[in-house]
Order: C-alpha cells, then structure tokens, then sequence
C-alpha cells in the first residue's frame, strides 16, 4: 500500500508536469497519466445529455446514485434501503411499509450491488435490482421512475453479499449469505465455537415476473458453512448455471484474517438451476416454515404493503445430486465473472498472485467424467486442473473484479497495486495496465457484465481518495475514475466524487432509458383512499382522536390553508394530493415541529406527513420545493386548541365563498 | 472557469498530435426532439365549430374536467382567484385561444400577446394540466353552458 501509494504521488508530479507542458505546447512526458483530449471527451456542454447512465451503488448510504457519463455529474439519489429527508420515503405513510422487515422497522442498509435487468443477456432497460447487505434484502427500482418498487427480505441469510446478479433473461436474481449461521428454523443459541457443526449457508433463488418484475422465492439451496461473496449467472453456452465465489472454506469463526486465508484454494460453487429447477418440481424440496416481508409500491394507491410470509422452499444437496460442484480457486476468491459468451469463468483470489481463468467445456467434461479431487462435506469438488481454461500471469497485487469490453478483453481491478489490467481473454496474455486513485474496488464496463458490452469507458469505484480533491475534514469524499477504453492503450479522463461507497454500478445507454421515463401520474388513475381529487374533494374529516386532512397542493396554494378544531391528543394526517398534471412540478409539503421529514409528492400523487401536534397554538405550514412566483405564498395555518376546547373543526382556503361546487367546504367562524 | 476549461481544451486539440478519433458517437440530442408531446398541436382559428344545442354530455363531462383541474384556480363567477373567473370567457377568447391555452399554454405564453398580459397579472403559468385535444374542447362546452349558452 505504501509503496503504491508513493508510486501514484510520483504519478500526480508527473500529471502537474505533464499539464503544464501542454499549455506551453511542448511534447508530452512519456509517462503521462491524463492525455490531451480527455477535456474534450468528458466535456458535456450546458444543456447537452451525457451518453449513458451510471446506476451506482451508494453503499452505506443505503442509496443508489445515478450519475452521467462521460460527464460524471450526479443526477440523482434514489432512496432504496434507507430512509429519504428529501423526499420523504421511509418518512410518509405511504412508504413507510418499504422498509418493515421481521425485525420491524428497518431504516438504513448497506447497498452493496446493482443489477440491471436483461432480455437474452442484453439491456432492456426496466428494472435495477439492488442488495441489502446488513439485514438481507433486495429491492427492485423501475427505471421509468427511478423510484424503489419492491423489497424483498431474504430468509436463512445472514448478511446477502453474494447478491443481486442476474440470469440472462431475468428469470432470476440470487442471494447467497455473506455469513454462514445456525439456519432460522436450528436452534441458534449454542456456542459460537461451533461453526463447524451448527453454521451453514444457503444461496437464494428469486424469480422475477416477466411482466411485473415482482420479486419471489423460487427455492434455496444450503450449503456448507462457507461465506458467499459474488456471484455471476451463466450465459449463453453456461446458460442454466450460476457461479458463486466463497471464502472461508476453512470454517473459522474468529480472526478470519488469518483464519479464513490458511488454505492455498477456496472454490467457486457452480450451481447447475435448470438441475435445482427439476428438483423443485419434483417435489425434492422442503416447505420450510419462516419469516419475511415481502414489500410492494403501488403507483395506482401510490402506497406500499408489506406483507409478512411465512414459507420458503429448501433444496438440501443431499437429496439433488448433479446441483452442486466445488471448483478449486485459488487464495480466497473475492469477483467471479463470466465473459459475454458464457465459456470462461473469471476467479480472482484477493491473495493470489494469478488470475484463473475456467473453462465451461471444460467443467462440463470433467463432470461427465468424473474428474473430481473428493469431496466437500459431501459436495464434489472438480479437479482444479480439469476446470481451467488457463492462468493470467504475474496481473498484480490483489485482484478484485473482472468486466468485459466488446473486443474479447477482460478488464481486472487490483485493489492492493491499485490498477486496472487489460488482458485478452483468449490468450491470457497482459496488453495494458493504468493506475488507479486509489485502491480500486469494482469496475464497471457499459455492458460489462452482459452478452452485449458497450465498451468505450471503463469506471473504477475507488476506496481511497486521499489527495485527489479539496479536503473535507477527517471524512473525505468517496470517488470513481473514468477511463476511455476505446483504444489499445486506456486513458485516465476523469476522476468524479460520488456518495456514499460506490461499492459497484451498471453503465447503460441513456437511448435505452430516455424515452420511457414517467413524466406525470395521472390524477384520474390516483386510487389513493385519502386522494382530494379535485379542490372540491379537498376537506377535513375527524374519526375520534385522528384528523384527516385531505388537501390538494397547485401552483401556488393548499387547499384547505387555514385549519381550526385540531386539539392536543389528536394524531393529524394530512394527506396531500398534488393535481398538477405537468413534468417536474413536485410540491413539497412541510409542518412546523413536526417529528417527521417533509414529504415531496409528484404530479398526480397523493402522499400522507402524520403529525402529532405536541403545543397549543398556530402551526405554520408550507410547500417546501420552489413551484411558481408566488412559492413564497404557498402557505396556511393549524390552530391547535387545548384538548378541552369547544372550537369546532373548520377548514377553509381564500376569504370568500367560491362558487356553487363546493358544498363540502365550509368556513370559519369569526374568533372568539 | 469555464473560459479556462475552454481555452485549455483549444490547446489541448491544437497541440495533440493524434486527432481524437471519431468514433460514432450516440446522438442524444436527437432524442429530445423526438420526445412524445400528448399536447402541444395548435388548434387553428376555424378548427372548432361552435354548434347549438350544447352538447349535454359534453358539458357534463367538462364540468368533471373542470373539477378535477381547474377549479382549483378558476371560480365559475368573475372572480379572479389565481386565474381569471370563467364567467363571459367564452365571449372575450375566441374558441381556439380558449383550447390552445388548455392544451398548448406554453406556446400560448411565447407568442399570444392576451395571453403573457393574464400572465403579468397572474403571477403563476398556467400549468399543463395534460388535457387532450377532445377534453379540452368538453371543457369549453362547459365554460359555454356557464355562460348561458343553449
């Protein structure tokens, strides 16, 4: 690390020098690590669109970032697993029940992985699927709204690492637990010191509806008490298989940084799914009894329902011969990546020293042929000569991740050389390599990861920035670095903060996306219960203790704005419809005091701020997001009386009585 | 800043001695223009026939319409709220000014001189309320029968 980390500083001298040379017009230093025209290439003019989208994890944010690239700019921040000030998801009661697991109320997780949907192993564009590391999940977000859709939480998990990638026609995402754990149904109060008899592991299989994309649980598999860590889906010629890289095969349960790094190989777990598939419908599957909330948004309520299941099916290997397979992969194997054809199977040890590259003729042979090195508490393990294809040599230190461009190379992150490694995929022979500032995690190719790679850029997802960019305290900014592919040789173009740990991102072209983006709900399709459709629905009705406030927000006014009978003890919802019908003109709606966020609701939408007056007097009240001119305007009042009072409930907006339509409203009373 | 960037970009393309390649590069410019506008078509003067009697369900339905996303800045009477009263519309516009400014308010407010001056009065465009050509012209029939119109 120190001495990368001397090397890269002798790198930036040499970027200073090699600036200043070319506004001087002189010839270039040999070792430049910026070239001339990378302005020009991530220069996108005001009012320009940038080429493609990045959808980036936002890691401990619980967020997913969407940024544009060439340009590296941030769009966006979608809200996945945590909750949203801004725009109020996980804060209005409508989506409230996004975040409800068994354990309750959930609001913050650890987003590690995304997931674009893919039709025959290609883009299509309609959904990102992301994981919750900490306390299993995965959520769906539509990208026609880059909103979250769905969350799933995953049973018999402990921490869903290996997770979410995706089969070649989105017929399934998977989840394999990060930590091996005594299963939901074992009895889980025994000594930690014996993982080796109590602890197991399980991959998930969850099956995505072709035309809904609603998330469920096909199957699981249990494994032996390894840790799962990625994953990658067969495709083409591999299609029907998925591979799951996985440390710890040593089954240590204390200082695994040792412990888990003793033996020379771990393995990759090829899954034969169309086989587990069979097995499932064969009836070899056990109904487990468990517990998880499954999540749903519905945009025509525009609310969510979480409900609690409480079955799952389990394939034990025991009973599914020709499942499972162990591959041999040397020093704890961290990315797992099949190449655009499915053939060859990219394993990268974080300790080794080489990259293997597998075979899946040769995997398939040496099945069929039994060329197996024993078995793996039960499980057989292939010959690891019998699986390669062959090995890259002498990469670099610590490698991570693998993508792939058009042109039949693999690109690998190094985390502890910090750079990315250019190799062709055929003979294995090194092209290229560039630095990286710093510690690269993973990296992200457009089309990287499916049949059909874009090419042209490659994005590494730093972990360190150190000295890039203006200081910020003890806690720096998180970054990604942009790269032109497109040539022999790659060339560093841009480096871009991002938030949270972009930990991975999928790069789409924005003409996949462009054109379906959702621009308005349409009122008349609003079926939420409380929705004021119209000012003459616009209203405030008491049911004992709780005040439903149904309002109706448009440029630039609430109505009602002027509300009177709310008293202590009584829990308030105001519940408000936006009946705008035009792109992009969200109102805010905020109450003073209130032990809540704002709420940002959409044209058409009608989203619910619960609030629980806690003094007597008048609450102010207000649109939070610039709409028109008069946006300062937009504003009213609640009188909150003493729970004693004998002031009526009234509501109103404007001095005077409109015209014949509007029977339900009624005004207020002079004060007393 | 951005004079610099530029400046600096000129040199960059002066001085480098390989152009950068031309690789076809997606145009998304071209998207834009091609973006799906559900409103937007002028109605031309002549376009819309005034007819007699009122088409009843039309009116009904306009009343809906007018309901759901008018009334929220219009009152029926003369009265202007955030928007002008409707009462006597239907004599001060003629009927295409009325559909354009429902269904067409952004190119109502660059080019209609009637139109920018309710806008210096109003304060608040008035929004796309994304009514459709046919919805539009119920709302008329509407604001018709407000007027005394049989």
């Amino acid at each position: 690390m120190n001495i990368s980390f001397k090397k890269t500083l002798l790198y930036l001298g040499l970027i200073t020098v090699n600036v200043s040379l070319l506004y001087s017009c002189k010839p270039r230093g040999a070792a430049s690590a910026v070239s001339g025209d990378a302005a020009s290439k991530v220069y996108v003019a005001p009012g320009k669109y940038d080429e493609f989208y990045d959808i980036v994890s936002g890691g401990f944010n619980g967020q997913i970032g969407i940024y544009g690239i060439p340009s590296g700019r941030l769009f966006r921040i979608v809200p996945v697993f945590s909750q949203s000030p801004e725009s109020g998801y996980g804060f209005s009661e409508e989506t409230k029940p996004m975040l409800n697991t068994s354990h309750g109320f959930v609001p913050w997780d650890d987003l590690h992985h995304i997931a674009l949907s893919v039709t025959d192993g290609v883009h299509d564009g309609r959904w990102a699927f992301a994981n919750g590391n900490n306390t299993p999940r995965l959520a769906r977000i539509d990208l026609s709204t880059f909103r979250t859709s769905e969350i799933l939480e995953i049973p018999n998990s402990a921490g869903n690492h290996s997770s979410p990638f995706i089969t070649q026609n989105s017929e399934y995402i998977v989840a394999g637990t990060r930590f091996s754990v005594p299963l939901d149904n074992d009895n889980g109060d025994v000594p930690i010191n014996t993982y080796k008899q109590n602890f197991r592991g399980t991959v998930s299989f969850v099956s995505i509806n072709p035309q809904s994309g609603e998330m469920s649980i096909a199957f699981q598999i249990k494994t032996p008490g390894v840790n799962f860590d990625l994953a990658r889906a067969g495709k083409g010629k591999s299609h029907g298989w998925f591979f799951f890289s996985c440390y710890n095969s040593e089954k240590a349960n204390t200082l695994l940084e040792v412990n888990a790094s003793a033996k020379d190989k771990d393995f990759i777990m090829a899954v034969n799914w169309k086989k587990a598939e069979e097995y499932v419908k064969a009836g070899k599957a056990t109904k487990e009894s468990v517990k998880y909330a499954h999540n749903i948004y519905n945009e025509k309520t525009h609310s969510a329902t979480s409900t609690l299941m409480n079955e799952v099916l389990v394939l034990d290997p025991k009973d599914c011969p020709g499942m499972l397979y162990f591959i041999p992969c040397p020093k704890s194997p961290h990315g797992c990546d099949t190449d655009p054809t499915g053939e060859y199977i990219v394993g990268s040890g974080k300790l080794a020293a080489i990259i293997p590259v597998f075979s899946f003729t040769k995997i398939q042979e040496a099945i069929a042929s039994k060329t197996f090195d024993g078995e793996y508490d039960g499980i057989p393990v292939i010959k690891y000569e019998a699986a390669l294809y062959g090995e890259v040599l002498k990469p670099g230190l610590g490698p991570l991740h693998t993508e792939f461009d058009d042109n039949g190379n693999a690109y690998t992150s190094f985390f502890v050389s910090s750079e990315i490694v250019k190799w062709n995929v055929k003979d294995l022979k090194v092209l290229d390599r560039v630095p990286t500032y710093y510690s690269i995690g993973h990296l992200s190719i457009p089309g990287g990861p499916t049949r059909k790679p874009w090419g042209k850029y490659v994005i590494a997802y730093n972990k360190i920035t150190k000295d890039r960019y203006l200081p910020t305290g003890p806690e720096l900014t998180q970054s990604a670095q942009l790269y032109d592919i497109s040539g022999d040789k790659m060339k560093l173009l841009l480096d871009f903060p991002t938030t949270g740990e972009p930990h991975y991102g999928e790069v789409i072209p924005a003409s996949i996306l462009f054109k379906k983006q959702r621009k308005i709900y349409k009122i008349e399709e609003n079926e939420h219960p409380y929705a004021a459709k119209g000012e003459g629905q616009a209203r405030v009705e008491r049911k004992g203790k709780d005040v439903h406030v149904y309002m109706t927000a448009i440029r630039s006014h609430f109505n009602p704005d002027n509300i009177e009978g709310v008293k202590m003890g009584d829990v308030v919802y105001f519940h408000v419809t936006n009946l705008e019908q035009d792109w992009d003109v969200p109102h805010g709606f905020a109450v003073k005091g209130s032990n809540n966020a704002e709420i940002l609701v959409m044209p058409g939408e009608t989203q619910t701020l619960k609030w629980i007056p806690d003094r007597v007097g008048i609450t102010p009240i207000y649109c939070t997001d610039f709409c028109s001119a008069l946006h300062q305007e937009m504003q009213g009042y609640v009188r909150v009386s003493p729970a004693s009072s004998n002031v009526g409930l009234s509501f109103s907006t404007g001095k005077t009585v409109p015209a014949d339509t509007t029977k339900s409203v009624s005004y207020n009373q002079p004060r007393k | 800043m951005i004079g610099i960037i530029c400046l600096a970009a000129v040199g960059f393309l002066a001085c480098v001695d390989k152009k950068p390649s031309t690789d076809e590069k997606l145009d998304t410019q071209e998207l834009t223009k091609n973006q799906e506008e559900v409103h937007g078509i002028e109605i031309k003067p002549g376009e819309i026939q005034l007819t007699h009697p009122l088409n009843a369900q039309w009116v009904t339905e306009g009343k809906g319409i007018y309901e759901l996303k008018c009334q929220a800045c219009h009152k029926l009477t003369n009265e202007k709220l955030v928007g002008p009263g409707w009462s006597g519309v239907t004599q001060r516009r003629k009927p295409e000014w009325i559909m354009n400014m429902i269904t067409n308010v952004d190119m109502m407010l660059e080019t209609n001189a009637d139109a920018q001056k309710l806008l210096e009065e109003c304060l608040v465009r008035m929004p796309n309320q994304n009514l459709t050509k046919e919805e539009a012209r119920k709302v008329l029939e509407f604001q018709r029968n407000n007027d005394g119109d049989k």
